[in-house]
């Protein structure tokens, strides 16, 4: 009955450790996604719009 | 952990975006719309007349500038989400995450994302030369990459490796070379270029700082919250 408990709360402490990784990666992605998008995308419309902020940022704007 | 990283990310680059913009607005601006007046001709640098230094480039244009607020938050809120992923990560992994050691993760990222680039790829003011945007692009996110995992080892592997390694990939993507210009060919005073690289990176500076503190007053709010 001890052993069973203990296995459990390691699988479960696991199984938590991969949910936050897998959480903390998909933020990631995002993350990364919306500066290439606010930051990089080259499209006339959204370089305009973020045109000063890109210069001030530091992101490589023509 | 999902639901409270994007919280607690949205809430740090909204915020902090919102200072950073006015920083930026009152720091870089005027020195971008200054040099603005080279490169489209309205001033001449070296031409028949000597031209004043002293430019009135005040006034607010509601659309632009607003539209640069909105994208310096929208900006900033991408660079949270990575910034609190990572601080999720190292939480799990036992490091502390507070209020003051995230002014020194936004340190990190400030090194990571924006000293690192710009040490072969200066921030730009408008109308220099440049070589092709989307080679630059390419350099710049596999600079900022490499420069992020250099900052991940010495802040968790401080060790002979991790720290060796480190340096090695800090000092890689500019033994490479950024991509550069055939030629120069911008029409902008070298004074007006060097003030804007030099306010861009400290306002830059300043504007990590801000997200990393605020990152880590959320992250650390929303896990009480839970």
């Amino acid at each position: 009955m001890k052993t069973t408990a203990a296995t459990m709360t390691v699988e479960d402490h696991a199984s938590a450790s991969r949910t936050g990784l897998a959480s903390a990666f998909f933020a990631l992605i995002l993350g990364v996604g919306i500066i290439a998008v606010t930051g990089h995308v080259q499209a006339a419309a959204l370089h305009d719009a973020a045109h000063d902020m890109r210069h001030a940022t530091g992101f490589p704007c023509h | 952990m999902f639901a409270r990283i994007v919280t607690s990310a949205l809430f740090a680059g909204a915020t902090a975006g919102l200072l950073i913009a006015l920083l930026q607005y009152a720091f870089v601006q005027p020195v971008l719309l200054h040099a603005e007046l080279y490169e489209t001709g309205t001033l001449v640098h070296f031409g028949a007349a000597p031209v004043s230094a002293i430019q009135d480039v005040s006034g607010f244009d509601p659309l632009r500038d607003l539209l640069s607020v909105l994208f310096t938050m929208l900006t900033y809120c991408g660079y949270a989400m990575i910034l609190v992923a990572l601080m999720g990560v190292a939480e799990e992994r036992g490091a502390d995450i507070t209020l003051r050691n995230g002014m020194i993760w936004g340190l990190m990222g400030f090194i990571a994302a924006h000293l690192a680039p710009a040490f072969s790829l200066p921030p730009e003011v408008p109308g220099v030369a440049a070589a092709d945007v989307l080679l630059r692009q390419y350099w710049w996110f596999a600079t900022v990459a490499t420069a992020a995992v250099a900052m991940w080892l010495i802040a968790f592997h401080f060790t002979m490796v991790g720290v060796g390694a480190a340096i090695v990939l800090l000092l890689l993507p500019h033994i490479i070379g950024a991509p550069q210009p055939a030629e120069f060919t911008g029409p902008v005073p070298t004074e007006i270029g060097a003030l804007f690289a030099s306010r861009a990176l400290s306002v830059g500076l300043a504007a990590w700082i801000i997200l990393g503190a605020f990152c880590a007053y959320f992250w650390t709010k929303e896990g009480e919250a839970a």
